[in-house]
């Protein structure tokens, strides 16, 4: 069978029978004895062949993103929060990167801002759960199997936060350094968290979510010396697949690069104010 | 990466194109695929063919069309074309490079009955 288009093996090439494979390599137009009739490829070589019985069927333009309705549920998102002046983080990283401790010590930090956590996991309300310990309201979001938190997802809880005016939001993402990268939720800033126990090369492993994110926090510093790992490698490489990332040491247990983060927050959500 | 989600969108788009041009059947439908997009093809491929059944592109045949990856270099300034991701500029031999373009996942166009 034809790898290509998945038909039988012989093709007809101005009534001479030719094998479909040729067809293909060489890029000639041929039209295909299938019994709905006769298909035709486009694009591949000058169409110079007419086909009888071709009207049948017709080519529909359609040049529309495969995410066109991801897109368009975030950028609803994009306008609620932009309404609100409200600033929102999404926060994504692999499994343990010490994404959910980061947002603790963030919002005890943050003391008497409004504030408002998603949580994204498959399964548990664990983290919710974590973060309603330190008294911010947090909604949990179980995506099953699914990979990343989409923008229909984050949607649904921002209704069921309520978010207030001049607020922060943190979304904080499933754990994969893949799928998220490319799903849009209406956030300002993808925030990436790389921990030092995962190794400098990651950023050129995975590449997309370090060139999608605003700012990459490089956290557990204070593990650094006990892993023998290269902090500036780790910034070379972040800086490698996205020279326009700013770069933050932190170390959410030891509170050490805590006000740096805390400062680019803050100056996010007074941007999005004045906006408002 | 999230190839089933994707297909999922594919369906969706497909659904609401029938309904707009009226037409039953799709028998073949191209995809415009970034090199930054992040799509592993045959997942996506044996995807499609699960996630179309009983939709109006079941059955259909799927092309994947290949988009360059396009990036700004940090070091001499210009957008260049770059095979992979990690491709130092093609032009100065740069290794700081933004992409700006190549991660595109469209439904280019389909042939419909």
């Amino acid at each position: 069978m034809c790898t290509v288009c998945g038909c039988g093996d012989v093709v007809t090439l101005d009534g001479r029978k030719i094998s479909h494979d040729e067809a293909h390599r060489f890029g000639l137009a041929h039209h295909h004895p299938a019994p709905s009739g006769g298909l035709h490829h486009y694009g591949l070589g000058a169409a110079g062949v007419s086909v009888p019985g071709m009207s049948q069927a017709r080519l529909i333009e359609v040049e529309t993103s495969i995410l066109a309705k991801n897109d368009a549920l975030a950028a609803g998102n994009r306008q609620v929060l932009a309404g609100l002046g409200a600033f929102a983080v999404n926060l994504v990283s692999s499994p343990g990167s010490g994404k959910t401790t980061l947002l603790c010590k963030t919002i005890e930090a943050l003391g008497a801002a409004p504030l408002a956590v998603i949580e994204g996991d498959q399964q548990t309300d664990h983290d919710a759960a974590r973060i309603r310990a330190t008294g911010a309201r947090a909604v949990q979001v179980n995506t099953g199997k699914g990979c990343h938190l989409d923008a229909q997802m984050v949607g649904g809880a921002m209704a069921a936060l309520a978010l207030e005016p001049a607020s922060f939001l943190f979304i904080e993402n499933v754990g994969n350094l893949v799928c998220p990268a490319g799903f849009d939720l209406g956030e300002d800033a993808k925030v990436a968290i790389l921990s030092v126990t995962e190794g400098e090369d990651k950023p050129l492993k995975y590449p997309d979510m370090f060139t999608a994110a605003r700012l990459a926090i490089l956290n557990k510093t204070d593990l650094a010396p006990h892993c023998d790992a290269d902090l500036a490698a780790y910034e070379a490489n972040l800086k490698r697949v996205n020279p326009a990332l700013t770069v933050l040491r932190v170390s959410a247990r030891t509170g050490e690069g805590m006000e740096a983060w805390l400062a680019w927050l803050r100056a996010g959500l007074a941007a999005k104010t004045l906006g408002a | 990466m999230h190839e089933m989600s994707l297909c999922e969108g594919i369906r969706k788009i497909v659904e609401d194109q029938a309904r707009q041009h009226g037409f039953a059947r799709v028998t073949r439908l191209r995809l415009e695929i970034g090199r930054f997009a992040g799509v592993e093809k045959p997942a996506l491929a044996f995807a499609f063919d699960v996630v179309m059944r009983g939709s109006p592109a079941e059955g259909a045949a799927l092309e994947m069309l290949d988009l360059p990856g396009r990036a700004q270099c940090f070091d001499c300034g210009v957008a260049v074309e770059i095979g992979h991701r990690l491709a130092p500029c093609p032009l100065c031999g740069g290794g700081r490079l933004l992409p700006e373009g190549g991660d595109e996942m469209r439904i280019k166009d389909m042939e419909v009955m």
